[in-house]
């Protein structure tokens, strides 16, 4: 076999499995359908928690005790035990390979507090913590001879069943440049292609790629997916754009302000109850407005330099003279590819990291700061442990499947384009699947996805070039992303209670029943595990 | 809003808009007139790189541009075009890899001060987005120039108190590298990170002749000046 790992995405986690895989012997290629350094990790501002208590006194214990408070029972203890514990090393690994932090007078690295959190415990730099962390780990891969091959696009896992176990055989990639169908031959494969948020359309603060392909593709191949319906809405998105205004804005004191000038929630509440309370003062007629003013310019200029320029550019509003519009999106999803504690899903030989995988630390609502600690400390995991599996991995299968890719071209037979109806999920998603919702709602929204689906077969692309096929990538992403719409409904219509992110109006309390985490197979059936 | 863009031939495209980004007036045309038109697009907030484009000759992000009536737009410059507004950044990317632009191996306990880590903060902010690259005139004489991105980002490096080998990093950019940039600063107009990468380069020529080298575009001059072979 041609390799012993491959890395599919060159976001945070996929660089860090590779380099971990890479350290550990195996032979590695990371494929992304982007370039390496375009990764939603560049857009994460806050900062990666670690309980080194720079600032303030701070504890293992303490940063353990506020993510468990924060997911609502969901997340595992022993899961969430093992992140936090490993945070300080996987801090002090991104300080070791070059990552710029913050400092403090002590020359420590500097700390912020963020959202539900009880100690100021997010390490960052400026609010350009992912992006300099992201290129950094790109750097070090350079410097350890990963190879990395860009703009290539995921169609399928290729696995193999024997002895009434699967296991992972290679990969069905279309390359964007020459939309030729091209077959990789790996013993073991890590997903790190990011989140379903763009599932919300317009209405998120991710990157127009994070379309959960890796979801979809892994769920095809007879993976699993858990705790779907666990969506992540953060309160300060730009009121036009959606784009993402830090909670470190929050964390240094920024109110969240009514049309009134009024105070109405503590802004360093979790972000599933701030996000409500955004809800429910809008659904009142209210405007909502972050106010960052009384900490001044030469703070903002310091420590908040990409929110002043976002909110002048996006929104022509300088925050250091005036309030900025905003109002909550979606923003991360907790939900995921079901892995175990070594990273592993239930075939053999893949493995997931970062927001793709469902590591069970986030629970019901993730804390801010945790999912780029969650990216180096499962990264890890999954590339050590998929180097050691394809070590051990003895089985020699040959692949021999069609590479011919014209079946991909289907023409377009409906009057509507896909992208129109790219834009009604959307708008159906952030206003039925959103911060609130209810039973009418939900099913509303299913059967408005069912009907979708229903037309795919009549959908297709207008652009026939096999030269760099935009249209041919986007409508393969939608038709994941309308899979995906579908899976969280599903879960979140079954989940009949109110929990973290999933607030059900009809439903508004916590259910011991439900303490536990949803699962959904290929053949779309729901199932519940501790 | 009537707006050019290059493709395989000059095309024009109106619409009924105002005080929108370029990416969004891209991503209109692209959904509502013609599904062929081809770009990149990733975060559309100016952080991850993918859209940088030229417009009226100048490098731009797509997605921080306000477009402006009779706008033409072109793909990036010194890469080959791949489709419409698209290029391939592969050569580009490499300089990275050529430059060694790294450090050299993990640190172990070095503490770095706030006066450490200002010297790198505006160079770490670095996105490639390659409108340096496109930007740079010296490609057209020297396709191999390791050219002004990845040489901030060696200096980015050299300076960084964690580094241990300054002595490999000055070496890997004498040839190809900062003595063949023109100092004529057009990288350093068009960064939407505000790097100068100009400046940085003059910093690296400071160290290098500290380490020992010259400038070979001196040297070659007054060894030939008296039109004798230079050997």
């Amino acid at each position: 076999m041609k390799y012993d790992v491959i890395i599919i995405g060159a976001g945070g986690a996929g660089l860090v499995s590779a380099i971990k895989a890479k350290e550990s012997g195996a032979k590695v290629l990371v494929l992304t359908k982007e370039y390496a350094t375009r990764s939603q990790t560049s857009m994460a501002q806050g900062g990666i928690n670690a309980a080194l208590g720079n600032t303030q006194e701070d504890s293992i214990q303490s940063h353990i005790t506020n993510t468990l408070k924060s997911s609502h029972g969901l997340a595992s203890k022993d899961a969430v035990k093992y992140l936090c514990e490993n945070a300080p090393e996987a801090v002090q690994w991104l300080d070791n390979i070059g990552v710029v932090f913050s400092r403090n007078k002590d020359s420590k690295i500097a700390q912020r507090k963020l959202g539900g959190a009880s100690s100021p415990r997010a390490c960052y730099a400026q609010d350009y913590t992912g992006l300099k962390i992201l290129h950094t780990l790109y750097d070090k891969c350079l410097s350890l001879d990963i190879e990395i091959k860009n703009e290539k696009y995921l169609l399928e896992l290729l696995t193999k069943e024997e002895n009434n176990s699967k296991f992972i055989t290679g990969l069905k990639i279309l390359d964007k440049r020459d939309s030729k169908i091209e077959i990789y031959e790996t013993k073991s494969v890590i997903l790190a292609t990011g989140g379903y948020s763009r599932i919300y359309f317009t209405h998120s603060t991710n990157s127009v790629s994070t379309t959960g392909d890796g979801l979809a593709v892994a769920l095809r191949a007879g993976a699993r997916l858990s705790d779907m319906e666990f969506v992540q809405f953060h309160p300060t998105a730009l009121k036009n754009s959606a784009i993402l205004i830090s909670e470190s804005a929050r964390g240094a004191g920024g109110y969240i302000l009514n049309s009134k000038g009024e105070r109405f929630i503590n802004e360093l509440a979790p972000r599933d109850e701030v996000a409500r309370a955004i809800d429910d003062e809008i659904n009142k007629g209210e405007h909502i407005f972050l106010d960052i003013r009384h900490l001044g310019e030469k703070f903002i200029n310091e420590e908040l330099p990409q929110e002043r320029k976002l909110a002048k550019l996006y929104e022509n509003v300088d925050p250091v003279f005036d309030l900025l519009p905003i109002k909550p999106v979606a923003h991360y999803t907790m939900g995921g590819i079901e892995v175990n504690e070594k990273s592993q899903t239930n075939i053999n030989g893949l493995y997931a990291a970062g927001e793709c995988a469902n590591h069970k630390v986030h629970g019901a609502n993730r804390l801010g700061g945790n999912s780029l600690l969650e990216l180096v400390v499962f990264g890890k995991q999954a590339g050590e442990n998929a180097a050691k599996y394809a070590q051990e991995f003895t089985n020699n299968t040959f692949i021999d499947i069609d590479t011919n890719s014209d079946y991909l071209f289907k023409e377009d037979k409906h009057g509507t384009s896909f992208y129109e109806y790219q834009k009604i999920i959307g708008d159906i998603f952030y206003k039925n699947v959103a911060i609130k919702r209810n039973h009418k709602d939900l099913n509303f929204a299913l059967k408005e996805i069912l009907k979708i689906k229903k037309e795919l077969p009549f959908m297709g692309i207008k652009d026939k070039s096999k030269v760099y096929n935009t249209n041919l990538i986007e409508f393969l992403e939608f038709k994941n992303m309308l899979l995906i719409s579908e899976l969280v409904l599903l879960s979140a219509i079954k989940r009949d209670e109110s929990r973290g992110a999933h607030y059900r109006s009809d439903a508004p309390n916590e259910n011991k029943a439900y303490n536990k985490h949803s699962l959904i197979n290929k053949e779309s059936e729901i199932s519940y595990e501790d | 809003m009537k707006i050019s863009i290059q493709r395989e031939n000059l095309e024009y495209f109106e619409a009924n808009v105002k005080d929108i980004t370029l990416l969004e007036f891209l991503n209109t045309i692209k959904i509502t007139v013609d599904n062929t038109l081809s770009f990149s697009s990733g975060c559309r907030s100016g952080i991850c790189g993918s859209c940088s484009v030229r417009v009226n000759s100048k490098e731009v992000l797509a997605c921080s541009y306000k477009i402006q009536d009779e706008d033409k737009v072109e793909p990036l410059k010194n890469s080959q075009v791949i489709r419409d507004l698209v290029v391939n950044m592969d050569k580009a990317y490499s300089f990275n890899y050529v430059a060694k632009a790294w450090q050299s191996k993990d640190s172990k306990n070095v503490r770095l001060s706030q006066e450490n880590e200002k010297i790198n903060e505006v160079q770490s902010n670095c996105i490639m987005c390659m409108a340096c690259y496109s930007a740079c005139p010296v490609y057209s004489v020297n396709e191999e120039f390791i050219g002004p991105f990845s040489l901030t980002r060696v200096w980015r490096y050299l300076s960084d108190k964690r580094e241990e080998n300054s002595t490999q990093k000055i070496n890997t950019i004498q040839t190809n590298g900062l003595w063949d940039c023109t100092l004529c600063n057009e990288c350093t107009l068009v960064c939407p990170q505000d790097i100068s990468s100009k400046a940085d380069i003059e910093k690296l020529r400071t160290r290098s002749i500290i380490f020992g080298f010259n400038n070979p575009n001196i040297i070659n001059f007054a060894t030939s000046f008296d039109g004798s072979p230079n050997f």
